[in-house]
């Protein structure tokens, strides 16, 4: 019994990484249509700007803000500089500008930061918390709250604020969000900043479990894109549930068949999903007219 | 001035450039300085290099400069294959000291039996050297050999059944496969046998599952770079008790950062290059460890790797083929690299044979555990 509990701590700790993840992907479709391969980068910008802070002494209470806002920047400067240039290129185009910035960005790291893994304590200590003979890290409460609470952001943005409504309506025609006198520019800019400061926050609270190097951007933003498309691509709800389950699936995979298919068991499951519900679990079902 | 004369003042510096300096003996090197093996070939390429510059300051051997001709093959074995052509038919080198991986090293190996030029590769796997080929050796031990010194280490303790917790790069699992292959030999037995994937972020599945396998009394965590932190974090985390055993692939101070108290009371195997000033002062390893250590700081202003310790170690196994054979005639250097007897380097202390193109045995290892967060040898 005791087991199954260390494995549900275990995947939702790491199910909660990826729905920090998938939720900046999903703000970023919402926004534009594009699925932004860079995310994975965010979430690295964050972990390292955090580490190179605390490694120089600055308290984590300081360190961390300013890592997500240094992941912010990052995310204005990849709109400002290679998706507005290019706004009238076909959806695909913008998708492969986001990968291109992503290599670029992970080049960069590489001269920015180092090669090295990094990590930092844990904001509350390291010493884990016994619960019913499961063990549990503090950090895995901060990343999960995290999560929960970026989710519930999302969710009142997107459909009780003006800018969140503005930018759903960017989404679904721009002309159209033009013509009634939404500033689509305005809105694009304001959902690259927000994913790109989810994604880095992302990572500030999961680098002391997860750790972070220059290069683990790529997997990050593989299995965040995995748990939106199982969620459903541009759901807030979807992207914490699609997270989660996969995180579950894996460490429940690991505990009981093998961890040798841990893998492999998610991406069964994404398959089987996408096979009989290709919306995901709570995408809307997309009608388009010709 | 004119675009014509800029042009041609550029090539008669280039030509100044390059320029032969006048040596005699021109040694090799294909590495991987960068690309995903560059972890292995920048500080082999440092080390090298250091070392050239170090014996010419001396006199280089026997009277004779020594030139370094590096290459950077990024540990793609097509590259390394063709670097190893050019340095035979256009360099014209004695010897080649490199391939940081296994395969840059496998596909350059045939070319040295064809051309009769000595070759030191500076990689790990067992197939490098068994079945042995006339022309090639190897500085590094294998894995098999960490395999077989932490189980003779678990035996001592009079354990035997052991759960093996292994990544699944190239590093971990070419390590499970040699420990699953002599644990039988060795006195152990495997009870559990669990894997997890290079970038992981929560191994506690894994753990509990051989936690509460039955009997079992020691955990191994065969894995390269940041898991085996994971795990070791892990582990202590879940509060398990049992002895828990890292492989030399984490054998460096960064391990001990990224895993922090966790790593309190684990063992692994590794070089003496760890632990300088905890060297016995009749030990002949300690002399070649801290000029290793010393000079590489000096250079550089970091401590060396256990990696750069394989090149450093295979550039003087040669220079001493090359003084001993008192000619520069590769098929000498050859045979008097193949007499090399009781040459203590920084990884070990080499002894070849026509049979034995590594030349180490069990001793090359030291079972080290960490306490406080620094390394203490284990007595045995």
């Amino acid at each position: 019994m005791s087991e199954l509990l260390q494995f549900l701590v275990s995947g939702v700790t790491v199910g909660a990484i990826y729905a920090a993840i998938a939720l900046g992907f999903t703000l970023i479709y919402n926004a534009s249509g594009v699925v932004n391969f860079a995310q994975g980068e965010f979430v690295v910008i964050g972990g390292m700007t955090a580490a190179a802070l605390i490694g120089a002494g600055v308290p984590v209470w300081i360190a961390a803000p300013l890592a997500v806002i240094a992941g912010m920047l990052v995310g204005v400067a990849l709109y400002r500089l290679a998706i507005k240039p290019a706004r009238e290129a076909p959806l695909v185009s913008l998708i492969i500008i986001t990968i291109g910035a992503s290599i670029f960005l992970r080049g960069a790291m590489q001269a920015v930061f180092d090669k090295q893994i990094h990590r930092y304590d844990g904001f509350s200590g390291d010493a884990p918390l016994r619960v019913g003979g499961a063990t549990i890290l503090p950090q895995s409460l901060w990343i999960v709250g995290g999560s929960i609470a970026v989710f519930a952001f999302l969710a009142w943005f997107l459909n009780r604020t003006r800018a969140g409504r503005g930018i759903k309506a960017t989404a679904s025609n721009r002309m159209a969000a033009a013509l009634v006198g939404i500033n689509t520019g305005r809105a694009m800019n304001l959902s690259f900043a927000l994913s790109a400061a989810i994604g880095a926050l992302a990572g500030v609270l999961a680098t002391p479990v997860t750790f972070t190097s220059y290069d683990v951007g790529v997997l990050m933003a593989l299995k965040g894109f995995s748990a939106t498309m199982l969620g459903g691509v541009g759901s807030p709800l979807g992207a914490l549930a699609g997270g989660l389950l996969i995180g579950l699936i894996e460490a429940l995979t690991a505990g009981y068949i093998s961890s040798d298919y841990k893998d492999a068991s998610a991406f069964i499951v994404i398959l089987l999903v996408l096979f009989f519900r290709p919306q995901g679990l709570f995408g809307a079902r997309i009608t388009e007219r010709v | 001035m004119t675009r014509q004369a800029v042009a041609a003042g550029i090539s008669a510096l280039a030509l100044l450039a390059g320029a032969p300096a006048l040596a005699e003996i021109k040694i090799g090197a294909s590495l991987a300085i960068t690309g995903p093996a560059a972890f292995l070939g920048d500080p082999e390429a440092k080390t090298l290099e250091m070392l050239v510059e170090e014996l010419n300051a001396n006199g280089g051997i026997n009277g004779e400069e020594v030139e370094l001709i590096v290459y950077d093959d990024g540990a793609d074995p097509n590259k390394a294959r063709t670097f190893a052509t050019r340095l035979i038919e256009e360099d014209e080198v004695v010897a080649v000291i490199g391939g940081s991986s296994t395969g840059a090293t496998m596909a350059m190996a045939p070319l040295f039996a064809d051309y009769e030029i000595p070759f030191i590769s500076l990689a790990g796997a067992v197939v490098i050297i068994d079945p042995v080929q006339e022309f090639v050796f190897k500085t590094p031990h294998t894995d098999r050999m960490a395999c077989e010194k932490i189980f003779a280490d678990i035996t001592s303790r009079g354990l035997s059944k052991v759960g093996l917790i292994s990544g699944t790069g190239g590093f971990g699992a070419s390590m499970r496969e040699q420990c699953l292959d002599v644990a039988e030999g060795a006195g152990v037995e495997i009870v559990a046998d669990e894997t997890y994937g290079g970038s992981d972020s929560d191994m506690t599945p894994q753990l509990t599952n051989i936690a509460g396998t039955d009997g079992v009394e020691a955990i191994v965590n065969p894995g390269f770079g940041q898991g085996p932190a994971v795990v070791t974090r892990n582990y202590a985390q879940l509060g398990i008790e049992l002895p828990f055993y890292q492989s030399h692939g984490v054998a460096s101070d960064e391990f001990i950062k990224l895993a922090g108290d966790a790593a309190n009371g684990l063992r692994l195997p590794a070089t003496p290059l760890l632990i300088p000033d905890q060297l016995a002062e009749d030990d002949v390893q300690r002399q070649p460890v801290q000029d290793y250590i010393a000079a590489y700081e000096a250079a550089y202003g970091e401590k060396p790797s256990t990696f750069g310790g394989y090149a450093y170690d295979a550039f003087h196994l040669l220079v001493d083929a090359i003084e001993r054979a008192g000619s520069t005639d590769p098929v000498e250097i050859r045979d008097a690299l193949e007499a090399t007897e009781g040459h203590a380097g920084v990884t070990g202390v080499y002894t070849f044979t026509p049979e034995d193109h590594m030349g180490l045995d069990l001793s090359a290892f030291r079972i080290l555990e960490i306490k406080d967060g620094g390394w203490t040898p284990v007595e045995q």
